[in-house]
């Protein structure tokens, strides 16, 4: 029987997942899978592999789950996509595959994200099958970062036969999946799992290596045919506003690498910690209260980690209206569920702290709308006279990151735009010959799948960069 | 990729030298930079710095003092053991020119990243003179090593015990009093000396420069954890530092952000002694 409307996907309650970090989101069963691909229009011409930037072949693969045949669904799109899981689960779908779904101008599109999502899990509990490898082409590529956009590159590249050696900073690969997106809302055990797949195509990963100070990129040039720069937009931005280094502010990235990369959620178990910890048992943050500034995906997590560490009020601080918050819809709304207060059109214009140098206060003014800038978005102006103040114990900065410029701060010959980015062409190509860039560090933070969609056509580029050489 | 430790030792009570196999970061390591590991997969990153490098045997030098959990546990390992991570060179290396003559302070454990720097002063021309400090003769880290590299070295003790009794301060101090002139200090040991130091020379308009010790997670700029006030602009002391100019560095901060976490730290050393000793509680 056709089933008209979207199947819904079950989450985990509000009122319990609120004091636990497992997935929020429960992934759809064998039955809603196949009765959600069965609503797959099986378009002649389909509308939705166009909003897909890394080309997977939707209407194939959905017909597959249709019939019941997940695994090869899931053979189906790890051809285009070596991360299916995590696309699964994080893409802005409603922007992109699902955005072009002929099915949405109808109603609802096809859930593709969750079909996505579904098959992909589906595989990885039953063992993963890795395709044969293809004769090695004898060409070397040095891989810069493993974050979407590099592991992307990588896995292409490979696929193809070229010998890939991906370079990574942390201790540990997957870039922001790694170190910011939580726990709750992308597993770390699934981003392990997808790059374990990608280093079973072939790929070596080498952790703990810096590029600019351990080897520069003009070294890596020397024993490798070409070079990718996949190194994100990690650097974080601050307000500049007076007390911004008082204990207790924490920018984003610091705040969800220690909770997410550290584990601080299971300090002492794990060394590093969040402060002010709890006696014996208690939540961490137990009755603490949290201000997060900032309005994006990344002040959602840091809002939503902070709830489940245990404060007892956390709000969002962002200087627009809600129509104008740019995190995901569906992410607003799970934070909201979690108990996540908003105060839109305020701005922070100092920190206070006490006579031991902690956070207690943040100092607000109230904001208002008025002609919209270049970006089509309005321009926040304060509205004298309206100054407040909120308590609170700590404070999470997340007004944006950009790219860190420790490589380009060491390659000479690689140009870079005044907001510190990369300057690539279309196909990645950047102004250093032999050196291709994408993902953040080339467009400033944006999203993983635009990410991956770089590192796809980078790959594509080097490969003919490579034939040529 | 785990990395070895060749040789393990204990300096002087609490103070420990650890040789590790590390042939990419001992073939590029500078005066002045460091190293972030981890020992395990539940471990903090910690931040040390490189003390000495071997660019033929592939070894980088650390030497830690044991003020918690993590530095405890680093100094229950053996040769032969290994650590889980081990990430560098970090930071910028020191700058070491042909200055004239260079006024070194190490204090404690901060003669450790003071002897690449001076051997680097001395082979690059300069008239080296060194001062080392400890709270007594006992404590004193790396005498011989320091007194190779200078052409004038000090020593003092809180106690009195070895060398001048008093701090490092009262020796800059007397030297920059004296004939000798001096084109550049450089003063590395517990925030506090640092910040005398910087107080005893800047009458005397000598650049003095410092290593900070702020707390670090990444260690790549990626995390602000390691922001510090110099000049009244915020750095990230890992990829900015950790070498500033003393006169710029805002020390009242830095010792305020370093106690950040005093509370968790307790906790997670009296866990530590308690699994390993047995709790007495
Ligand atoms: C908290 C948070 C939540 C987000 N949520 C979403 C979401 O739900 N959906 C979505 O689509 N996007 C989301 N984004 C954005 C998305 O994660 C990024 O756009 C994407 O990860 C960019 O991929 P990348 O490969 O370009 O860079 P990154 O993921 O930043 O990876 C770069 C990697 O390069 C490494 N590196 C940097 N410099 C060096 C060097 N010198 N040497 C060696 N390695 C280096 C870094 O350590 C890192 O591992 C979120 C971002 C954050 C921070
Ligand atoms: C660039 C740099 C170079 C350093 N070089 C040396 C060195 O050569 N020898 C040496 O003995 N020590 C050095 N330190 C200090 C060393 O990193 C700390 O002593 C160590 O992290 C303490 O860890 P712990 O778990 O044993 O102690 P904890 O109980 O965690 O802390 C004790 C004290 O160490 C500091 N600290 C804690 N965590 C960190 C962290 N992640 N990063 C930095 N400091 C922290 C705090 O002030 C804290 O009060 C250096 C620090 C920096 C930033
Ligand atoms: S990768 Fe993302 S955009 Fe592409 S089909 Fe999957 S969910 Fe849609
Ligand atoms: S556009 Fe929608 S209905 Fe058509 S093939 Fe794609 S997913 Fe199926
Ligand atoms: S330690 Fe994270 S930015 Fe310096």
């Amino acid at each position: 029987m056709p089933v008209l409307g979207r199947q819904d996907m079950p989450r985990q309650d509000p009122d319990v997942r609120r004091s636990n970090f497992e997935e929020v989101a429960l992934g759809y069963s064998e039955e809603q899978a196949v009765a959600e691909a069965k609503r797959c229009l099986q378009c002649k011409k389909p509308k939705c592999v166009e909003g897909c930037p890394v080309e997977v072949m939707i209407p194939e693969f959905i017909k597959y789950a249709a019939e019941g045949d997940f695994d090869s669904a899931a053979r189906q799109i790890k051809t285009m996509n070596a991360l299916p899981a995590i696309c699964g689960r994080v893409c802005p779908q409603e922007t992109q595959c699902e955005e072009c779904c002929i099915l949405s101008k109808k109603g609802a599109s096809v859930a593709i994200g969750r079909l996505e999502r579904f098959v992909s899990d589906y595989e990885r509990r039953r063992g993963v099958k890795i395709p044969p490898a293809p004769p090695p082409s004898g060409k070397k590529i040095a891989v810069v970062g493993s974050g979407p956009a590099g592991l992307t590159a990588a896995a292409d590249l490979a696929r193809i036969g070229h010998s890939v050696t991906v370079f990574e900073a942390l201790h540990e690969a997957g870039g922001v999946l790694i170190y910011g997106i939580p726990q709750f809302r992308l597993p770390k055990e699934i981003v392990k799992a997808e790059v374990e797949y990608v280093k079973k195509l072939g790929v070596t990963v080498l952790l703990d290596s810096v590029i600019g100070r351990l080897e520069t990129v003009d070294e890596l040039l020397a024993g490798y045919d070409a070079v990718f720069l996949g190194t994100g937009a990690g650097l974080p931005s601050f307000l500049n506003i007076d007390g911004e280094n008082l204990n207790g502010v924490y920018s984003a990235n610091e705040f969800l690498t220690r909770v997410n990369l550290m584990k601080a959620y299971k300090f002492p178990e794990y060394d590093t910690p969040v402060p002010k910890t709890g006696t014996s048992g208690e939540k961490l943050w137990k009755g603490k209260k949290v201000a997060v500034v900032g309005g994006g995906n990344v002040a959602m997590d840091s809002a939503r980690c902070a709830v489940r560490l245990g404060a007892s009020g956390v709000t969002v601080v962002y200087r627009r209206g809600e129509e104008e918050l740019p995190a995901r819809a569906e992410e607003i709304e799970n934070a909201k569920e979690e108990g996540v207060k908003f105060r839109l059109l305020t701005n922070p214009v100092r920190i206070i702290g006490d006579d031991r140098n902690w956070v207690t206060e943040i100092e607000c003014i109230n904001m208002y709308l008025c002609e919209p800038d270049e970006s089509g978005r309005c321009r926040p102006k304060p509205l004298e006279g309206t100054e407040h103040r909120i308590e609170t114990d700590f404070v999470i900065i997340a007004v944006g990151t950009s790219p860190n410029p420790l490589v380009p701060g060491t390659t000479a010959g690689l140009e870079v735009s005044k907001r510190g980015t990369v300057v690539a062409d279309d196909n990645g190509a950047t102004t250093k010959k032999g050196v291709y860039a994408g993902g953040d560090a080339v467009t400033g933070s944006a999203t993983v799948i635009s990410a991956m969609g770089a590192g796809k056509k980078a790959a594509r580029a080097i490969d003919g960069y490579l034939g040529g050489k | 990729m785990p990395f070895k430790i060749l040789k393990k030792e204990e300096l002087v009570q609490d103070i420990h030298i650890m040789d590790i196999s590390a042939p990419r970061i001992a073939s590029k390591a500078q005066p002045g930079q460091f190293i972030i590991l981890r020992i395990d997969e539940k471990g903090e990153r910690i931040p040390l710095t490189i003390a000495d490098f071997d660019r033929d045997k592939g070894t980088i030098t650390v030497i830690f003092m044991v003020v918690g959990k993590t530095t405890m546990q680093l100094a229950s390992l053996k040769a032969k053991d290994e650590l889980l991570d081990f990430v560098g060179p970090l930071g910028l290396p020191s700058e070491i020119e042909k200055f004239g003559t260079v006024l070194l302070v190490g204090g404690g454990v901060g003669v450790a990243p003071v002897y690449p720097q001076a051997r680097a002063f001395k082979e690059a021309g300069n008239r080296v003179i060194s001062i080392i400090g400890a709270r007594n003769a006992d404590l004193l880290v790396w005498e011989d090593k320091m007194r190779d590299v200078s052409d004038e070295m000090y020593i003092t003790t809180d106690d009195g015990t070895k060398g001048h009794h008093g701090f490092v301060t009262d020796i800059v101090k007397q030297i920059l009093e004296s004939e000798e002139k001096v084109d550049r200090v450089v003063a590395i040991g517990p925030p506090v000396m640092m910040r005398a130091v910087a107080g005893v020379t800047a009458p005397f308009k000598v650049k003095t420069v410092v290593s900070l010790n702020s707390i670090m997670v990444d260690g790549t700029g990626m995390c602000g954890a390691c922001r510090v006030l110099v000049g009244n602009e915020t750095k990230f002391a890992c990829v900015d530092g950790p070498e500033f100019d003393a006169h710029l560095v805002d020390f009242t901060l830095l010792m305020n952000r370093l106690a950040m976490y005093q509370p968790e730290e307790k906790a997670s050393l009296s866990k530590y002694k308690c699994e390993r000793e047995g709790c007495l509680c």
